[in-house]
């Protein structure tokens, strides 16, 4: 818990940068809240200091406030990426350092000490590119260690700030489908047995002393276990990749084993196939929900169907797998309606879900009084591929809203000019 | 088509050597038959297509995107005998028509994807099913991404449930040059040649930048962006010596010189020889606008033509150039930064190609794009009016059906809604433009080759009878 209360601290000194925020008054939109207040027609947003003030119906005195028309708009919560590695990369590959791989280190014999919170760039370029078309916030880790987990991921904000670090060490992520098995032993008989050891020692450990003169004889390295001691707490959670529904069988009997962990699915291909069983032990899931091939023997049942599927059983679904086009994530999500997902659902996957699937819904996730202030207007319904986000707020500020992109189009845009075009400044 | 009638030549050739073989033997006389000059079979593996067959089809209360610019509000469509037989109001069907009504739905071209790794990269992948590279040399113009395609690959039916009605498959991009595609219809078949579209001439995929580079450059090279160019020169270079020697000896038996050896085969350059002739059409992957300013003058050096570059994500920087030099730009709406060549990729690369009068493609390079490509079509439509680029839907769906066939060289007999070509025809159920549209209805040649509403109907492939999620819906 101690770690918990200085995240919030960590927390509070980000807000300490909008402070001097205006107070904005965002009226007229369609607010979807993801809050019990729900769909708000004709609505008004008040934004103070940064944080989410109120939401109500119509018009109230907005003196004090800057006021933006958002008649015929629509305006929700910023879209949380549920799993990328943004900040982590720029070009994954021939490019130079990528801080989402590594090779493998003496610190650490299963990859669980690994904390990306250090290696986060804010202004790599993805991140503008994400936040000018609503992606706000994110979880972001390593995808590739070579080892049986893949690090600690944290939970950062999109904003222009120098300090994007939401929550360090905030969950942990491991694989135990075919990729897991490739990478640990060549055989899930391996992995599984790597995985429970490696939670038993930390479970072990707990309350111990384990200062450098301190005796150690677990396998694990001391860094490891730090790392282990908040999973095998519950305190954070622990991302599982798993596809076929005998691997997601056995997540769900290591839950029913350990029930205080605190354990999501990622991917879950077939988990259409176990719905009510992951419902009933309370197993939310991350979703690629357009991954309907079978890629791979643990991947045969996969459909467009899974996330409406899941959903209707009562699984908590979210979306949104990728990093450099973390922004198609609404695509996704308005594909899985279009596949069965109800609409609130689909737009639940890519916000309140994904607060509440990281634990920090106190903070993001829906617009209601005293949460953060990332907000999105967008032209019409966000799920709409043809719509856009028009003006994005984070913390309250209204930011930038071009990318490195947005100038090489600009620059382009009229291709006859006087001058080579680096002479042109768009 | 040229291939074919070459083909046709052959055969006539053959009949008649028979003949005087036969005559040869009963007539000891004096020789005065002239022996026929050796004639290479062009289509060793011919497509044994057969279009399903089906009532006439009467679709009804459209909304039509005719795919060449035009739509037109409830209107129909009657697909006749395979083909597209009329478009407009108060058409009269045979008694026997298929009505659909197709009120509040819209209707367009099958959409034809020019760059699919469907049956060469399958799923399940894993290096068994690893086929679409032959990276053991940079130059490798002699395979055919045919002889690769495994039709089981579910994919095929994933794509037919986006609309698409033909592909072309085509090698990876390993190699400088990485051999034949094939243009397939897409109803999936036992054998390759069950798909192949009749008389469609081959392409030839060629591959610039980051790709061959890496492959080679620990293998011999070329380890440089320069490596490749004098790669692509020597081989072509090569092929045109290749083409004299059989010019030379097709001259010299048309002169009827004695003892004249008939040259060795030699397939790569054989290949090579062709798409010089402009018989196999270039499609090359070709990311950075600098790349393909390079290969438009090597494409001058040696007098050929490039039907289309590839992954073409910095066309926008040169899309007057590639307007002039009538070269395709084949794209995605906003693939990016997965590789430095691909970092400045922008999500108006396609509306800005169209703007200025260049050929554009909205294409896949993936076994789940492909599904979406109407999707993928929209994004760019929408992302370019945003920064002022005023495009018609109408005129959008050109990146889809149009671009591709006339890059593939079949234009003629698909591509459009237009009298005479092959009904190749998806309803909607809704503005296609739109996340939630679906294709419900798939024609392939005036056939209903995908019903969404029927199940029962939908093809399984082998691979997945028997197996978790048999004939779900996917």
């Amino acid at each position: 818990m101690n770690r918990l209360i200085k995240y919030s601290l960590l927390g509070s000194m980000l807000l300490t940068h909008i402070v001097d925020a205006k107070n904005i008054a965002i009226v007229g939109a369609k607010v979807h809240t993801m809050s019990s207040q729900g769909t708000i027609d004709n609505a008004t947003v008040l934004i103070k200091n940064g944080k989410i003030q109120s939401v109500m119906h119509g018009e109230t005195a907005l003196s004090g406030y800057e006021v933006i028309d958002a008649k015929g708009k629509v305006v929700t919560p910023g879209l949380i990426g549920a799993s990328t590695s943004l900040g982590l990369v720029d070009v994954g590959f021939s490019a130079g350092t990528n801080d989402s791989n590594s090779s493998l280190t003496s610190i650490s014999k299963t990859g669980a000490a690994f904390d990306v919170s250090y290696a986060i760039n804010p202004e790599s370029s993805l991140m503008a590119i994400a936040r000018i078309e609503g992606v706000t916030s994110a979880a972001t880790s390593m995808v590739r260690t070579g080892q049986l987990f893949n690090g600690q991921g944290a939970l950062i904000s999109l904003g222009d700030i120098i300090d994007p670090v939401i929550q360090a060490r905030a969950f942990i992520s491991t694989r135990l489908g075919n990729n897991g098995a490739d990478t640990v032993g060549g055989s899930r008989s391996v992995i599984w047995v790597t995985l429970e050891k490696a939670l038993a020692e930390a479970k072990f450990a707990m309350g111990q002393s384990l200062t450098p003169i301190d005796e150690w004889h677990g396998e694990l390295s001391r860094a490891d276990i730090a790392a282990l001691i908040p999973v095998v707490k519950g305190e954070i959670p622990i991302l599982v990749d798993a596809r076929r529904a005998a691997d997601i069988r056995q997540v769900i009997a290591l839950k029913q084993r350990q029930p205080q962990l605190n354990i999501v699915i990622t991917y879950a291909t077939e988990g259409w196939r176990v719905a009510t069983e992951l419902a009933d032990s309370n197993i939310p899931v991350i979703l690629d929900p357009e991954a309907n091939l079978p890629f791979g023997f643990d991947q045969l049942g996969s459909t467009l169907k899974n996330a409406g599927r899941l959903a209707s059983a009562g699984v908590k679904v979210s979306i949104g797998i990728e990093t450099h086009n973390i922004r198609l994530a609404r695509q996704h999500a308005g594909n899985a309606v279009a596949n069965g997902l109800s609409w609130d659902q689909g737009l639940a996957a890519l916000t309140i879900n994904v607060a509440k699937l990281y634990g920090i819904d106190d903070k993001l996730g829906s617009l209601e009084f005293g949460k953060i202030a990332d907000v999105v207007i967008w032209s019409g319904d966000p799920l709409e591929i043809t719509e856009a986000a028009e003006l994005v707020l984070i913390s309250g500020e209204k930011i930038d809203m071009h990318s490195r992109q947005s100038k090489l189009r600009d620059r382009y845009l009229k291709l006859q000019t006087d001058k080579p075009m680096q002479y042109v400044r768009p | 088509m040229k291939i074919l009638s070459e083909n046709r030549q052959l055969f006539k050739l053959a009949a008649v050597a028979g003949l005087l073989t036969l005559l040869g033997c009963s007539d000891s006389g004096e020789g005065a038959i002239k022996e026929l000059a050796f004639k290479i079979n062009q289509n060793p593996f011919p497509s044994t297509y057969k279009p399903i067959a089906s009532k006439s089809i009467l679709i009804t209360n459209a909304t039509v995107l005719d795919g060449i610019g035009g739509v037109f509000n409830d209107t129909s469509v009657l697909l006749q005998d395979g083909k597209i037989v009329a478009i407009g109001n108060d058409l009269s069907a045979p008694d026997e028509s298929v009505i659909v009504d197709a009120k509040g739905k819209w209707v367009t071209p099958g959409i034809i994807d020019v760059h699919s790794h469907l049956g060469v990269y399958p799923a399940p992948g894993g290096t068994a099913h690893s086929d679409g590279n032959e990276a053991t040399n940079p130059v490798t113009a002699e395979v055919w991404a045919e002889h690769s395609i495994w039709p089981q690959d579910a994919g095929f039916q994933r794509a037919l449930s986006g609309g698409v009605t033909v592909m072309q498959i085509l090698p990876g991009s390993a190699n400088l040059v990485g051999g034949r595609g094939v243009t397939v219809k897409n109803l999936p078949g036992v054998t390759v040649q069950d798909m192949k579209f009749p008389d469609a001439p081959y392409g030839m995929k060629m591959a610039c930048g980051e790709n061959p580079k890496r492959v080679y450059g620990k293998k011999g090279g070329p380890s440089t962006r320069m490596g490749n160019v004098a790669g692509y020169r020597q081989a072509w270079a090569d092929a045109q010596n290749y083409q004299r020697t059989w010019d030379k000896y097709y001259a010299d038996h048309e002169a009827g010189k004695k003892d004249v050896k008939v040259p060795k085969r030699d397939l790569k350059l054989e290949t090579l020889a062709l798409a010089l002739k402009g018989e196999i059409l270039v499609h090359m992957h070709c990311y950075r606008a600098d790349d393909m300013g390079t290969m438009l003058d090597v494409m001058k050096e040696f007098n050929y033509k490039i039907a289309a570059f590839h992954h073409a994500v910095e066309s926008y920087k040169i899309a007057e150039q590639l307007a002039q030099a009538n070269v395709c730009s084949a794209m995605w709406a906003d693939w990016w930064g997965f590789k430095l060549e691909a970092y400045d990729g922008i999500q108006e690369n396609i509306p800005m190609v169209h703007a200025a009068k260049a050929c554009a493609i909205v294409h896949s390079d993936s076994d789940l794009g492909i599904q979406r490509l109407n999707q993928e079509a929209a994004k760019a439509w929408a992302k370019g009016r945003r920064a002022g680029i005023d495009i018609s839907q109408a005129d959008a769906w050109q990146w889809l059906s149009a671009n591709p066939a006339k890059s593939l060289g079949i234009f003629e007999q698909t591509g459009s809604l237009e009298k005479g070509k092959n009904a190749d025809v998806v309803i909607w159920t809704a503005d296609p433009f739109s996340t939630y549209a679906q294709a419900e209805h798939v024609y392939l040649d005036g056939a209903l080759i995908y019903d969404r509403n029927d199940p029962a109907s939908w093809p399984v492939s082998d691979f997945e009878l028997g197996q978790p999620g048999e004939g779900d819906s996917k």
